[in-house]
Parts: structure tokens; C-alpha cells; sequence
């Protein structure tokens, strides 16, 4: 703000204001020490229970039953994850929910990016209507549709199958409301032209379309697969055998079920199911606040 | 226009109807199959009394009119529920809102260093499956071996068994709820922080006034729209509450934590009374759409 630079030096300082040599047009610095504290409190407060996750899941049977707790395991064992990838059956739930998550992204970036071109650059009849309806289902809670789709389900026997898992997430709404977004957003000169070169619709969409749409994609993508590997009522419900568990089913059952609650195994558990989405959200952080950045500038 | 420049125009005009419905049909025919129709039928089920039996043989189940409805009414189980989740939704919305604010004010303009840190850092329970969070919150409230006795313990205090209260648990689930979800809402204020003009904080130091009646009479009003937008998508979000009670306390003690899409899944898919559970989903969904609706309203005599 350099336009406000020159009246602010003239006000008098505030009195327990101490300069501030790097930004001094920006803002106050008073207070500032306790601020840190209490974001550090409150980190501290958001990162302790991953911490104590981690910790327990390499802790032994009698170490994690210690009255007071330790923090630091006293000895260090990998037991807890031997037993759940050998004696319990998560390799199997690790691939359910590779293989749904893997599916559902798939599907979701091809589907709402072919729909959201037509809806974005082609006329035709109904198109409007198309979108209203895909818009309005938006806020329509899962709750709602569970107990049909169930039905729907067992009547096409799909129930505890892959595609049991993986249809009703196939086609998310939001995505064809985020690429018609983004699709608009591209020239129709370029696709004019590619046109007149006697491009077909489809060539048009494949190549001139799509590679403009890195971006966007990828942040499609990320939020897909979160939501998919995160996913946990509707696995619950259409999963009934173990050989269809996703992770967070697993997790969950065996956190209530009959027998005494073994939260070494569970901890390790819960490593396993959340490792994989907090290495792909610091990775991909960067890309997905572009894609943001993106649509902030076109919007 | 000669006849023939419109019949070529025509068949222009129908190759690219024909390519903009081909481009749609593979989303169209899952969504339709899969979520349209579902909805639909969801509330024509809520008017029958479809149960177990039916599932081979949808079309036999019989209409019943308005009567699980009518039950709904009368069923303590359901309206313990209904409370549960106002209880749930109004506590944990308020909460989510203030810490959520709280923390992005103090990123916008309480601090200068190691913003990306604390941003990434709030934002990390977002991402994680909730199911694995709520297991880890279970484990920290163990009345025996957890964490928060075992700290308790340390300063001679004999922590209580958490999770067995009906009012300490229905408080750790609204926590569990805030601490999972106040970094989405950090994030949207601070998108809404940065769209407030610094002039006008500059102005408002000439004026001599100090952080909080900067904060009153510029953060505030400038937020309206951004927390009404939070205020309804939180609710929303918290309307369908089901995985942190669903490990935590399975709806106990007493049905004190149950909310309903939880009472919905035990009626739809334990009791297999999936008409009843139609009509109870659908109540929720009512609710919702009001919300969403008097939202829309309220941000349309704004602008």
C-alpha cells in the first residue's frame, strides 16, 4: 500500500508500537509475541493427536497400558504394523481403497470435463436445464439417498462389489460446476481456429481443450481423491464382507467391535489410513492453491 | 438464405446438439442412475412401508400415506436425535466460526512469520479421514490409559471416564467436530481478510481507534457475507454429523450422542424399516434446504 505510506507517517506513533524495519507501511506489531504463543498453543493442540498416533503405534502392548503415558517409546517395536499387514487382512483394504479412489478420480476428471466443455462451449437444447439439475443436487445430503440407493444396489447385485463402491461417486456434481467454470474460461478463438482446420469436436476436446486444463484438473483430482479415501458411510453400508472394507471401514470396525479394543493395532491403523492423504495434500499443496489462484483470475 | 445454406446451417445446428449430448451422456447416465434417481425415490419410499421383505421385490411394498411421518412425531428415540443434532449443529457451528476467525485474523495481521506453518498446520485435520481422528480422540479420552487422564494424573487429579458422561461426551464430539473442521473456515475468512481494503484500517488509525474497535467496526462488518456463507455451509456440514459419534460412543450414553443420520442408518440398515428411515432422511433434508434457502435470501437484501 504505498499510496497509504506517506499520510501514516504522519500520524503520531501509537504508543507501545515498536518499528518495524522490513514492512514498516503494513501493519502494527504490538502483541505480536503473544500471538505467536497462541498459534504455537493451538498448533500444538492440532498436531499432538497425530503425534500421539504416531508415537502409539510403535509402542508395545504393555507401554501403551502404562499408567502415566510415556511420550517417547521406551522401546520401539514395528509389531503393531507386522500384525495388521500379515495377520489382519489391510493389504487387502489398503487396495480396496487404492482401487476406488483410483477409479472414482478417473472418472471424475474424464466425465466432468466432457460434460463441462458441452456445457461450457456447445449449444443445444436442454442444456440449461441439464445444468440446473446437476446444480440443485449439490446440497442434497448423502443421508438422503442411502436407503434407495441401497436398493438400487442389491437389485443390480452390486452389493460388496467394486462397482457397489465406486458408482455413486463416479459423476460428482461440484466437478462439472468447477470445469464448466474453468472451460469458459478459455478462448473460443482457439478453438475457432482449430475449427477451421477441420478439427473435430472430439479432437478439439482432446487435444486443444484438455491440455489447457492442467491446472484445474489436478485440483479436481486432489479433492476427488480425498473425498473418496475419506470416505466412510456409504463403504459401511455397501461393503458387508470383509474383502470389500475400505480403510476407514476397517478402522472404524474394528474400533467397535466385540473384542477388547487393541489401540496399538488401531494407531497403526490410523497411520496407515491418514499417511497417504497427508503426504499427498503437502505435496500437492502448491499446485492445488495455483489452481485457486487460477480460477480467482478468471472468475 | 437460400434452402440449401439452411439445410447445411440445420445440420450444423444438429451436429453439435448431437456431440454436446454425447459429451454429456457418460456423467448424465451415473448421475442420473446414481444420485438423481436415488433422491427421487427416496422420497416416494418415505411414503410406503418398504421394509426387509421388499428389497427382492421393490414394487410390492404398499403406500401408507403421511404415517412415518406421523411416527416420527411419537418416537422418543427420533426426537432425542432431533435434539442431539440441534445441540451438535448450534454449539459446534458458533465454535467453528469463532476459533475459525480467531485464527485467521491472527495469520491475516497478528503476525508475520511463519504464516505457512500454522496455515498448513491448522488445515491438516481437513484432510485426514475423520474415522481415523475420532479413533485417535477415543483413545486420548480412555478413562484408564489415555492421554488427558494420564496428564491429569500428573498433577494428582483423577480424570473421569469420559466418553461413559452423556454431557463430557456430547462436549468432546462438538470439540472433535471444531478441531476438525475450524481450519476450512480459517481459510475462507482469511480469503475474505484479504478482500477488506487496508485503507479503511488506515483510516480508521487516524481515528485513533485501537485493535478491537478496528475489529467491531471494520473486520466484522466487512465479514458479513463471508460468515454468512460459513454459518451455512457449517451447518450443513454439521446437520449430517455421523463418524465421530458413530466411534466414539455408538449414539451413547442413553442415545445422548445419537444424531440422526445415524438413527437413519440404524433404521435403514440394522432394523431394516427403510421406509421410516426415507421419511426421517428426508425430514433432514427439508431442514437443510430451508437453511440453504434463507441463506439465499439473506444474501440477496444484502447485496
Amino acid at each position: 500500500m504505498s499510496v497509504a505510506a506517506p499520510v501514516r507517517a504522519a500520524v503520531p506513533v501509537v504508543t507501545e508500537t515498536r518499528p518495524e524495519p522490513r514492512s514498516p507501511a503494513r501493519r502494527r506489531s504490538p502483541g505480536a509475541w503473544w500471538v505467536y504463543v497462541a498459534l504455537s498453543v493451538g498448533l500444538v493442540f492440532l498436531v499432538g493427536p497425530f503425534l500421539w498416533m504416531v508415537a502409539s503405534s510403535v509402542k508395545t502392548s504393555a507401554e501403551l497400558h502404562h499408567v502415566p503415558p510415556t511420550w517417547i517409546p521406551q522401546t520401539f517395536t514395528l509389531d503393531n504394523y507386522t500384525t495388521i499387514f500379515t495377520k489382519l487382512n489391510f493389504p487387502q483394504y489398503f487396495v480396496n481403497s487404492v482401487i476406488v479412489a483410483t477409479v472414482v478420480v478417473a472418472s471424475n476428471l474424464l466425465f466432468c470435463s466432457m460434460i463441462g466443455y458441452a456445457l461450457a462451449k456447445l449449444r443445444f437444447r436442454g442444456k440449461s436445464a441439464v445444468f440446473l439439475i446437476v446444480l440443485a443436487t449439490i446440497m442434497v445430503p448423502q443421508t438422503v439417498y442411502l436407503v434407495p440407493l441401497f436398493v438400487l444396489m442389491s437389485n443390480l447385485g452390486f452389493v460388496n462389489s467394486y462397482p457397489g463402491l465406486i458408482l455413486p461417486f463416479a459423476a460428482q456434481a461440484f466437478g462439472v460446476f468447477l470445469m464448466r467454470q474453468f472451460i469458459q474460461g478459455i478462448p473460443d478463438e482457439l478453438l475457432e481456429a482449430a475449427r477451421m482446420d477441420g478439427a473435430g469436436e472430439f479432437t478439439i476436446f482432446w487435444r486443444v481443450v484438455l491440455p489447457l486444463l492442467g491446472a484445474p484438473l489436478a485440483t479436481l483430482g486432489i479433492l476427488i481423491f480425498l473425498g473418496s479415501w475419506n470416505n466412510f458411510l456409504w463403504p459401511l453400508i455397501i461393503a458387508t464382507s470383509d474383502q470389500m472394507y475400505t480403510l476407514p471401514v476397517a478402522v472404524a470396525t474394528f474400533s467397535i467391535g466385540q473384542n477388547a479394543v487393541d489401540y496399538g493395532l488401531l494407531m497403526a491403523g490410523s497411520v496407515v489410513l491418514i499417511a497417504p492423504v497427508l503426504l499427498v495434500f503437502l505435496l500437492l499443496q502448491r499446485f492445488v492453491q495455483q489452481g485457486i489462484a487460477t480460477t480467482g483470475l478468471k472468475g | 438464405m437460400s434452402a440449401q445454406q439452411a439445410l447445411v446451417a440445420r445440420r450444423g445446428w444438429l451436429r453439435e446438439a448431437l456431440t454436446g449430448w454425447l459429451f454429456s451422456a457418460p456423467f448424465l447416465v451415473i448421475f442420473l442412475g446414481f444420485l438423481a434417481l436415488p433422491i427421487l425415490a427416496s422420497f416416494v419410499l418415505s411414503f410406503t412401508d418398504f421394509s426387509l421383505g421388499n428389497l427382492v421385490d421393490p414394487l410390492s411394498a404398499r403406500f401408507v400415506g403421511l404415517s412415518n411421518y406421523a411416527k416420527l412425531l411419537h418416537d422418543p428415540k427420533f426426537l432425542q436425535a432431533a435434539l442431539n443434532t440441534t445441540i451438535f449443529v448450534v454449539f459446534g457451528t458458533v465454535l467453528n466460526l469463532a476459533v475459525g476467525l480467531a485464527a485467521a485474523v491472527a495469520l491475516n495481521r497478528g503476525i508475520t512469520r511463519f504464516r505457512a506453518v500454522f496455515r498448513v498446520g491448522y488445515y491438516l485435520p481437513v484432510v485426514s479421514s475423520i474415522v481415523a481422528i475420532a479413533v485417535i480422540w477415543r483413545f486420548l479420552f480412555n478413562a484408564d490409559f489415555g492421554l488427558v487422564n494420564g496428564l491429569l494424573h500428573a498433577v494428582g487429579i483423577k480424570g473421569p471416564d469420559w466418553l461413559a458422561n452423556p454431557t463430557l461426551a456430547v462436549g468432546i464430539i462438538v470439540a472433535l467436530m471444531v478441531w476438525r473442521n475450524f481450519g476450512n473456515a480459517m481459510i475462507i475468512f482469511l480469503a475474505g481478510l484479504q478482500g477488506i481494503p487496508n485503507d479503511l484500517y488506515e483510516a480508521a488509525r487516524i481515528d485513533g481507534a485501537n485493535r478491537w474497535q478496528e475489529f467491531r467496526s471494520i473486520t466484522l462488518p466487512m465479514l458479513r457475507s463471508t460468515m454468512l456463507f460459513l454459518t451455512v455451509l457449517t451447518t450443513i456440514g454439521f446437520l449430517q454429523v455421523f463418524e465421530e459419534p458413530f466411534v466414539m460412543t455408538q449414539g451413547g450414553p442413553l442415545n445422548k450422542t445419537l444424531p440422526i443420520s445415524m438413527y437413519v442408518y440404524q433404521q435403514g440398515f440394522n432394523f431394516f424399516h427403510q421406509g421410516y428411515a426415507s421419511a426421517m432422511a428426508y425430514t433432514l433434508f427439508v431442514v437443510i434446504a430451508a437453511i440453504t434457502l434463507i441463506q439465499f435470501r439473506l444474501l440477496r437484501s444484502e447485496t
